[in-house]
């Protein structure tokens, strides 16, 4: 079944790059009737000094690229332009310059949840169909990049869900390999938690406080329920038999008590604790805390004692929710050309390998994954390729600050036990409606 | 007890003792332990969660959701971060200085001129203009961003100080004005009328008398709308993009923990040590002058 | 001048309606308080008055918030009159705006109650003479000089399910989940932050109580409670006031507390800021500007009628006008001895 997924959806992005292409093509000779205003090569004029807007980059990695830049391209330097650490405030300040059609902001780092707002106020330039070498990348981070067939912004990098398990646990209790569906995982914890090492543990945790995460999380049972919150058409289809086995799977978890009880006040990082802890067996989480709960300096207890794969679903390996970044152009900026010189630079695939070096962050180039070298110090890496082939966008809609909020609202109410499963389903679906309706 | 009956009791006492001695001795030892247990109280009330912030400063990042009530083991890795050549912190906390500073002592210009208006000057439609100046102060501050931000643009004043100040005085002029008002018209007129008896010009018995006694309505002024500045965010962070004018607060929010998912925590929380302590040790100085204010000017 | 301070020599009944020391209007003297008072004017209005009229006028309009054909947000706002205000009222909207005024108002009371008692209480500690006292003083101060935003962030690590707070009460509440338990913490963390404030308003109020007053209570015999209610209390209540006004307005418009510190759409602390900032969040920045309009309106009436009502009246100064006048020569007659 994965397998089928995968290859459709690739069937579905090559299609859209296909026609993107075309588009580019004709977008050259002039605007004919019925054309989408597809970016021209025309439209990205003007050289000089542009800035690079983005929160900081802890590793270094994306500095480096810059330094490079800078030192062969002297007169069209980039300044790194420093937002603060919170994604609502990133937000904030890009939205507000490009009300202002401030001239400040050049290159923006966007979450690939904010894609299709920024597209469709054009507060981001459509780029040219041959920006990118989207061939070479995972599918579903050119899809999270492009907005009604126009790629809208270059993938930087990506993020999927891991799932991480206690090895050791695994072993004490005979269980040959991880569990691949939310069933096994339950018989699975039958038999871990009746083992004495691990007294007061729960089975499971996701991230379930009302949150980013949330979304991310409900979208994920849904999807690896079989279902999707909104399909192709952008329609809401969260009042399917799949939504509701998707949501059950975690309104169970808590009435059941397969999660901990304060799970509701989870986001990452205390789940990223819990696990380390020896509090949970069982952890849907990001990469980005495998090298933590590897640690060797006694801060981890788990250290050498846990695994990953992919996450469970109902019938088969679940589906993960993509996150990530994208590079796009502002339309406000005078050195267009420049700037999308700079994205073609900073986003190559020789770049991405560079700060790999540095930064776990995921390329969007796949082949990077295979790499022994990089395989080797980022041992996970192949399982997460795995993760992201299979990976769903979340929805793409323009309004999804009150998409993702709708979501929330509901699902929180239904994990609570305020709202009972079909109930919130049923909200969300009438919210989600009337989002996509206008 | 009315307060004229207290005036003639006052009179017939010799004016002894300063601000800060009047408190009633305890009447009993059991007494005097029930206030001192009370005001640790208040010190612990106000300095434990201080404690965890120094202390949350003090572990690694690995330990960071630790509840042991001393670091362990203690590291000053936070601090060494916070101070990290690429954050420019120090020059933030100068930046905040300098913004905070100017806000404060122009507040405090020019809310002593209204106040000296308001409290000694008859005119017309004062209360409507104390009613327009508190209005003011009262505009949602995150409603004000958006409009700024495109008014400043076209002034060229982004990644300027006054982009920073001139909107900070909006909040503490309305404060030092009011707060001033009300100090000046319990203070005594006959004072600066007995000065101008004497020969001194209105401005001589304004700056000579009403001021001094105004000291610590001033000098607490002062403190409060520093400190209002000193915090000041999303002003600072929507008219600045130059790191090298970024103020104190704006550059903790860029703090990055190792990955996006993780909060900078203890960064943040040693950054809040670092600007927490010298703005009491100012404080404290200040302080005295409040003190010292009454005394100081009933002498002159 | 002379002829200022001769005619404010007439003694007793002060004017009506302002009591101010010079009864005399003289033409002078609006033209130097215009002098005094047009700086402060025009920086309020630079700074105020054009977000204001911005505000109102985005409040009339709506947004298109369609798509055309090429995916493109329709490009253009319709005027939509009050529509945006009467939506306040109406339907899902509607609740969410009721209760997030609800909890505004429930936050802005309890916070200022408490802070006004324990801000009292700091005061008075505050101005009691004894060893250490300026440790006191630093120690108070702590809570109001730590920035807003890593407060919130220190209190959200506090009151973590598994924080501090939990460990040190033996419980296991949630306090950052929905509910009462969420509307505790931020109360307790607001009144730790600004009950300071307070407290030195108060202490400063209290300098200016002359020594005097409390030794010729003494000699009359009065306890401290006494002295408290019949002289710290009725002399420092001008300042109170003016304390607790400033609160109150900063309290009505509360945000990046219970934003950081419980997080943005929890309906148990959504208050009037944060709905503001949700909807221009959410690009609908006519709704959000008849918010912050709406709040606006809100605050300037609590404002007036704490004024009015409670005779937070500066203006004047009615209730103690002629005690004080009274008492203000007296202290002329001993300082001119001490001269």
């Amino acid at each position: 079944m994965r397998q089928r997924r995968h290859t459709w959806q690739t069937i579905l992005t090559t299609t859209a790059l296909a026609t993107a292409a075309a588009i580019g093509l004709t977008g050259c000779g002039g605007t004919g009737a019925g054309t989408k205003a597809s970016a021209s090569a025309a439209a990205f004029e003007g050289k000089g000094p542009i800035n690079y807007v983005s929160s900081r980059d802890s590793s270094g990695a994306a500095n480096k690229s810059i330094e490079e830049w800078n030192a062969a391209h002297p007169d069209e330097k980039v300044t790194f332009i420093e937002l603060p650490d919170s994604a609502d405030q990133q937000r904030q300040q890009l939205i507000q310059n490009a009300q202002i059609k401030s001239d400040t902001f050049s290159v923006l780092n966007l979450d690939v949840v904010w894609n299709s707002e920024f597209a469709a106020n054009k507060w981001v330039l459509p780029l040219p169909a041959d920006a990118v070498p989207t061939d070479k990348m995972i599918p579903a981070t050119v899809d999270a990049a492009t907005y009604r067939d126009n790629l809208v912004g270059a993938p930087y990098y990506t993020d999927g869900a891991l799932f991480y398990f206690r090895q050791d646990l695994l072993t004490a209790a005979g269980i040959a390999a991880p569990p691949k569906t939310w069933d096994e995982m339950k018989d699975a914890c039958t038999k871990i938690l009746a083992l004495p090492e691990a007294a007061g543990m729960s089975c499971y945790t996701g991230q379930f406080d009302k949150n980013e995460a949330l979304t991310v999380n409900f979208s994920e049972a849904v999807a690896s329920a079989g279902g999707t919150v909104v399909d192709a058409d952008g329609k809401p289809t969260v009042d399917t038999p799949e939504a509701r086995e998707g949501l059950s799977l975690l309104v169970d978890g808590f009435k059941e008590g397969l999660f901990p009880s304060d799970a509701i006040t989870y986001l990452e990082e205390q789940g990223r604790r819990a696990f380390q802890d020896g509090k949970v067996v069982f952890l849907r989480n990001w990469p980005f805390l495998y090298s933590s709960l590897s640690a060797t300096d006694g801060s981890s207890k788990v250290a050498g004692k846990f695994g990953v794969t992919s996450i469970p679903g109902v019938d088969g390996t679940g589906v993960s929710t993509l996150g990530g970044r994208n590079l796009a152009v502002s339309p406000f900026t005078p050195n267009k050309a420049t700037a999308l010189e700079f994205i073609k630079f900073f986003t190559s695939e020789e770049q991405a390998k560079k700060r790999l070096e540095l930064s776990s962050r995921a390329p969007a180039y796949a082949d990077l994954y295979e790499d022994p070298a990089v395989v080797a110090k980022r041992p996970f890496f192949p399982t997460l390729l795995e993760s992201l082939q299979n990976a769903q966008p979340r929805p793409k809609v323009v309004q999804y600050g009150t998409t993702t909020k709708a979501i929330q609202e509901e699902a929180y109410a239904a994990l609570t036990g305020e709202k009972d499963t079909d109930a919130a389903l049923g909200a969300m679906q009438a919210k989600l409606e009337e989002i996509t309706a206008k | 007890m009315t307060i004229t009956d207290l005036r003639g009791l006052a009179a017939e006492t010799p004016a002894a003792g300063g601000a800060g001695t009047r408190a009633s001795k305890p009447k009993s030892s059991w007494r005097s332990r029930s206030v001192y247990a009370g005001l640790a109280l208040i010190i612990v009330y106000c300095l434990a969660p201080f404690y965890w912030m120094v202390v949350s400063s003090l572990r690694r990042t690995a330990d960071i959701f630790d509840n042991t009530l001393l670091p362990q083991p203690f590291s000053l890795e936070n601090y060494a971060k916070v101070f990290d050549g690429s954050t420019m912190f120090g020059q933030a906390l100068l930046n905040s200085l300098i913004v905070a500073g100017v806000t404060t002592v122009a507040a405090l210009v020019l809310g002593i001129f209204a106040a000296y208006a308001i409290s000694r000057l008859e005119f017309r439609f004062k209360s409507v203009i104390l009613g327009v100046i508190i209005a003011t102060s009262t505009f949602p501050g995150i409603s004000v961003v958006v409009p700024l931000l495109r008014f400043f643009t076209d002034l060229g004043w982004i990644n300027t100080y006054q982009a920073m100040i001139i909107p900070n005085l909006s909040f503490a002029i309305p404060l030092a004005v009011w707060n001033l008002t009300t100090f000046m018209k319990q203070l005594p007129f006959d004072l600066e009328e007995a000065a101008m008896i004497d020969g001194c010009s209105k401005w001589q018995a304004f700056r000579k008398v009403l001021l001094p006694l105004a000291a610590p309505g001033v000098f607490t002024t002062a403190i409060l709308t520093f400190i209002h500045s000193w915090n000041e965010f999303i002003i600072a962070l929507s008219m600045i993009n130059d790191p090298k004018i970024q103020t104190a607060t704006v550059a903790i929010s860029k703090f990055t923990g190792a990955t996006e998912f993780q909060a900078p925590f203890g960064e943040q929380m040693a950054a809040g040590v670092i600007v927490t302590v010298p703005l009491v040790i100012m404080v404290l100085v200040f302080q005295r002058r409040i003190v010292e204010g009454l005394t100081a000017g009933a002498g002159k | 001048m002379t002829g200022t301070a001769t005619l404010h020599r007439r003694p007793a009944k002060p004017p009506a309606g302002h009591g101010p020391p010079s009864p005399g209007r003289t033409p002078g003297e609006g033209r130097m308080a215009a002098l005094l008072l047009s700086p402060t004017l025009l920086v309020l209005a630079l700074v105020i008055a054009y977000p204001l009229i911005s505000a109102i006028h985005q409040s009339l309009y709506r947004a298109q918030s369609g798509l055309d054909a090429d995916g493109y947000v329709t490009e253009g706002e319709a005027f939509v009159g009050l529509a945006n205000y009467a939506d306040l009222l109406a339907g899902e909207s509607g609740q969410r705006f009721l209760n997030a005024f609800g909890n505004t108002t429930f936050f802005t009371v309890t916070t200022v109650l408490l802070e006004t008692i324990l801000g009292l209480a700091l005061a008075l500690a505050m101005n009691r003479a004894f060893k250490g006292r300026s440790f006191l003083r630093a120690s108070i101060l702590v809570p109001w000089a730590v920035p807003t935003a890593v407060s919130g962030l220190l209190w959200r690590w506090i009151f973590q399910s598994d924080g501090i707070a939990n460990s040190l009460l033996g419980s296991e509440i949630l306090w950052t989940a929905e509910g009462t338990a969420s509307k505790l913490a931020v109360i307790i963390a607001e009144v730790w932050k600004t009950a300071p404030f307070i407290g030195l308003l108060v202490l400063a109020g209290m300098q200016i109580i002359p020594g005097e007053v409390y030794e010729a209570a003494k000699i009359d015999g009065a306890g401290w409670w006494r002295q408290l209610g019949s002289i710290t209390l009725p002399l420092v209540k001008p300042t109170l006031l003016v304390a607790v006004l400033f609160r109150m307005l900063d309290a009505l418009r509360m945000f990046d507390l219970p934003f950081v510190l419980i997080g943005p759409g929890k309906e148990s602390v959504e208050t009037l800021s944060m709905l503001a900032w949700d909807e221009s969040n959410q690009l609908r920045y006519g709704s959000a500007s008849a918010f912050a309009v709406v709040l606006f309106l809100y605050v300037a009436a609590v404002a007036i009628v704490f004024v009015k009502v409670l005779g937070a009246d500066v203006t004047g100064a009615r209730q103690l006008g002629a005690k004080r006048k009274a008492r203000a020569a007296d202290t002329t007659e001993k300082t001119g001895a001490t001269r």
